[in-house]
């Protein structure tokens, strides 16, 4: 049994990065975590309050509140090892991946 | 093809050499070394906005708010109160150091644009300061991305017709506009601010390099930064088109009048030169005094004595200072020269000026000011004190010491006598072994004037003109010579003479 992950994802409308944002951080999450994690999604057009409160910058921006240390990782999520990096969740098994990520 | 409209920033002084103001409802790039007062100037433009009724968003990508609104309580500018009211907002876009991020991909800065477009519609903002440019660059990897954005966010702050301060570091006073090249597709507004090390004294400049399609003053301007009121901005305007009156007023020697065509002009900046000893702050005393007399309102703004003595020479030429100054016609001002830069020195006499409104005003002496300063600053400060007076219609009597005892002329003489109205000259004459004095008008503007080199002497009722100096030439060069009344006549005889 793993930690129990609270993440948040800041998304601007409907733009292609937000979307593929969402996608690909859907994906490692329920291949790294399933079912152990709970992901909210603010669109700052709508919330931008909520984007004032988080001090959120640039869109897509993932802060993992908890388990701390609190961590933020911005992009589209394509970069999949910079994600699990910025979730903490270690190298993935078995492969040890350096350089370039496709 | 009119020019763009201008929003006035109120800051002081600024807005004569901006001629209006900042291009409203655009982006202005303010940039700058460090120390040279972006944040200062990016602060102040909202403060002066918002005393008037026009409310600002601070982005801060640098200092954290906390910082700011403590650091901006030494001038007076209680920043807290205003966000209690809904008229400043605080963007924190600060670097958060205890979250460092990760970049896993392609992004924009589309929360902080949405942020600004939310927080300049919440509270109706009219002017938004962003500091600085440099922080958010360091923040994030991709600087393409980050330029690209802030272009964005100029067109949004355009659309939404709000005036923009935008601050960049510089890495030299002299060279690149901005670090990052952001001048160059943020905006085409373009000010410089600089701190510059000269002579071992600190020179702050403001220049506006540009103003896509509106007027603006060229060159750097001279600025200080002030206690309880923020930039305070030197304009150089010269004094032409003042209005000038031909009332003539009494110098307070009713011979000088004489030899001035009756008396000094209402409205002129009258200098007097002479080596030290001469009877300059004499000339001021009496100057003071007549006007006293006709009722009006006199300051003396003394550099070189104190009162003490201003005050037991008055009374050894007949003139009760103490007295005069309870009459509350009369003020007298002593600032020791050192004890500011040049710049502070010329905005307290300007607020000192303001707040007694004097009908004629005295400073003695101008060369005491040349001592602390490097000519440049110099020069601006005698042309910003000009203009200024110019423009409140006062009589000003300004003294120059001259280097030398007998003839000669100071720095001071070449720097001011092409904008003061009236000059006069105060001079040793050695003459049969002896120090007598001399005297003459130099130039009296828009009057016909005595020319001649006039002996005064100096006893306890003050000065007293007399006759000219008679077959004796070379008294301003400082080389009398005298020549007998024979050789005088042959010599005008032959200026005349016709050669055919």
């Amino acid at each position: 049994m793993g930690e129990f992950y609270r993440l948040t994802l800041y998304v601007l409308g409907s733009s292609p990065k937000c979307q593929a944002a969402i996608f690909n951080l859907r994906r490692i999450l329920e291949e790294e975590i399933p079912g152990r994690y709970e992901l909210e999604i603010i669109d700052v057009m709508e919330h931008p309050e909520l984007a004032e409160e988080d001090k959120v910058l640039a869109t897509p921006t993932l802060i993992k509140k908890s388990p701390a240390p609190v961590h933020r990782v911005i992009g589209d999520m394509s970069l999949t090892e910079k994600v699990r990096l910025g979730l903490g969740l270690g190298p993935k098994r078995g492969i040890v991946q350096r350089g370039v990520v496709d | 093809m009119s020019g763009l409209e201008k929003l006035p920033t109120h800051i002081a002084g600024f807005d004569l050499v901006a001629r209006g103001g900042l291009p409203k409802g655009r982006t202005t790039l303010v940039a700058g070394t460090a120390g040279s007062a972006k944040t200062v100037f990016a602060v102040q433009f909202l403060v002066e906005g918002i005393l008037r009724g026009e409310p600002g968003v601070f982005v801060t990508f640098e200092e954290p708010p906390e910082d700011i609104r403590r650091n901006m309580l030494g001038f007076g500018w209680d920043i807290p109160r205003w966000e209690a009211e809904g008229r400043w907002f605080f963007m924190d876009a600060s670097l958060q150091p205890e979250e460092v991020g990760v970049e896993a991909g392609a992004y924009d800065l589309g929360a902080l644009l949405a942020r600004v477009e939310s927080a300049c519609r919440k509270i109706g903002a009219k002017r938004v300061s962003i500091d600085s440019v440099g922080a958010i660059f360091s923040q994030f990897n991709d600087t393409s991305i980050i330029r690209a954005e802030l272009f964005r966010m100029a067109a949004v702050l355009k659309r939404l017709n709000v005036t923009a301060v935008l601050t960049t570091e510089r890495t030299q006073d002299y060279g690149e506009i901005s670090r990052y090249g952001v001048e160059e597709f943020v905006s085409d507004n373009v000010i410089l601010l600089r701190n510059v090390l000269e002579e071992e004294k600190r020179r702050r400049t403001v220049e506006i390099l540009k103003f896509r399609g509106a007027d603006h003053q060229k060159g750097e301007y001279p600025f200080s930064v002030v206690p309880n009121s923020g930039i305070n901005v030197i304009p150089l305007t010269t004094a032409l088109g003042q209005t000038s009156t031909n009332k003539r007023i009494h110098s307070g020697n009713s011979e000088l009048d004489g030899l001035c065509g009756g008396g000094f002009f209402r409205d002129s900046v009258i200098l007097v030169s002479g080596a030290t000893g001469t009877g300059k702050t004499l000339m001021v005393t009496e100057f003071m005094s007549g006007g006293v007399e006709k009722g009006e309102r006199c300051l003396i703004l003394a550099f070189e004595e104190s009162r003490e003595q201003l005050f037991r020479n008055a009374g050894g030429w007949g003139h009760d200072f103490a007295e005069l100054e309870k009459s509350g016609r009369m003020k007298v001002v002593c600032v020791y020269p050192e004890a500011m830069s040049v710049e502070d020195h010329l905005i307290q006499m300007k607020a000192v000026i303001e707040e007694f409104k004097p009908d004629r005003l005295a400073v003695d002496s101008l060369s005491a000011i040349e001592r602390i300063t490097t000519p440049k600053s110099f020069r601006e400060f005698v042309i910003g004190l000009t203009s200024f007076v110019k423009q409140r219609e006062m009589a000003a009597l300004f003294t120059a010491t001259t280097a030398t005892l007998t003839g000669g002329s100071a720095v001071t003489d070449a720097h001011i006598s092409t904008i003061t109205d009236s000059i006069i000259l105060m001079r040793y004459v050695e003459l049969h072994g002896e120090m007598r004095r001399g005297l003459t008008v130099l130039k009296m503007r828009g009057s016909p004037h005595d020319k001649e080199i006039r002996e005064f002497t100096i006893d306890a009722n003050g000065m007293h003109i007399g006759r000219p100096f008679r077959n004796v030439s070379g008294i301003l060069s400082g080389n009398p010579v005298q020549i007998s009344p024979r050789e005088e006549l042959d010599r005008l005889g032959g200026m005349f003479k016709d050669d055919e």
